[in-house]
């Protein structure tokens, strides 16, 4: 995830900084915040967001078929702008809402982005703390992805991040009202296989997030630890056990 | 849950400016969202049976071949609703 973003070879500037430095260093050079810089970001997102808006509707879709109204599911994707923290919580979603569990696993779902935005501050310390901190709300896997990439080229345009948001918050938030409309509308959910829609949206997220043979242990042992502790813990904690357990493997394994 | 989640933005931010991430905690960091959505979708699949599985079989190959997630969405809930027909 961290490392495997900047695709392209490294630009010959004559500033040796070290290449894959995600954390140290590499913004030479000034970092503004322009309009230009925000349109770019936004313009060159617009493909990507696009494909967010699928995860949108399903989204929405889920969240109707949970209970929540559209005006909710809409709110949510407007203020909290995460979409596997969205749907692991819609997916736990239950009357009376488990408070402890959906804020446990939020936290630890989006403790990724712990280190994205650490990633960003050799660029983002040189904006105005205005800037950075209203920046970093826009921060997702996409366009984390695409800012890195941007700002590793050494254009220092401050403003992608916001302008890349810009575009993914818009189809994520009307996407999410799209599909909410259309799963409120569905009476037998099941008829249709809409019973399965959070399920398979699951798995095309894990295929994509599937590195390969290193990606097999972790996985492995979250799978067990979540079936066994499905049947041991009470409620949704097997959620919480699983994920920590194939991620404390990951740390043993690269601290070998 | 929206404040949480702009704090874990906003806070790898802040806090580079205390503290350097090892190389342990960033990879146990990276995989911690894939195995969180196994251990989901591990459990629901083994309660779902051969529907869901096949349903489940048919969204990982899409996925893999189309890379359209629309596709293996629209694929994989053709497959449960025929074999929840058949089966």
């Amino acid at each position: 995830m961290a490392r495997d973003t900047d695709g392209g070879e490294p630009a010959v500037t004559g500033d040796a900084d070290g290449g894959d430095t995600v954390l140290a260093g590499g913004a030479d050079g000034g970092v503004t915040f322009s309009t230009a810089g925000l349109r770019e970001g936004f313009v060159r997102c617009l493909p990507v967001a696009a494909g967010i808006g699928g995860y949108g509707v399903a989204f929405g879709m889920v969240a109707a078929r949970q209970g929540l109204s559209t005006a909710e599911a809409t709110l949510m994707s407007a203020t909290v702008f995460a979409g596997a923290a969205q749907l692991i919580a819609v997916e736990l979603w239950a009357d009376p809402i488990p408070i402890a569990a959906v804020l446990t696993t939020t936290a630890v779902v989006n403790a990724r982005y712990v280190l994205m935005g650490a990633a960003l501050r050799p660029w983002f310390a040189r904006l105005s703390i205005r800037e950075s901190y209203g920046s970093v709300f826009f921060l997702i896997d996409e366009t984390w992805a695409l800012t890195m990439g941007e700002l590793t080229d050494g254009n220092g345009r401050g403003a992608f991040l916001v302008g890349s948001g810009i575009a993914a918050w818009l189809f994520w938030v009307g996407a999410t009202a799209l599909g909410a409309n259309v799963g409120a509308a569905i009476r037998d959910p099941s008829r249709y296989g809409l019973d399965f829609v959070l399920t398979a949206v699951f798995l095309a997220i894990a295929t994509q997030l599937w590195e390969g043979k290193s990606t097999l242990l972790p996985w492995a042992v979250a799978l067990v630890v979540a079936v066994v502790a499905a049947g041991a813990l009470p409620g949704r904690w097997y959620i919480l056990a699983g994920g920590v357990a194939g991620s404390l493997v990951e740390v043993a394994r690269v601290g070998r | 849950m929206a404040a949480l989640t702009y704090l874990t933005k906003a806070g790898g931010f802040w806090l580079l400016g205390h503290v350097d991430p090892s190389d342990r905690l960033e990879a146990g960091l990276s995989v911690l969202p894939g195995a969180i959505i196994v251990a989901i979708v591990g459990p629901e699949l083994v309660a779902g049976g051969p529907t869901a599985w096949l349903g489940g079989a048919t969204v990982v190959l899409l996925t893999r071949k189309t890379g359209s997630l629309l596709a293996a969405l629209v694929g994989g809930m053709g497959v449960v609703v025929l074999s929840r027909a058949v089966i």
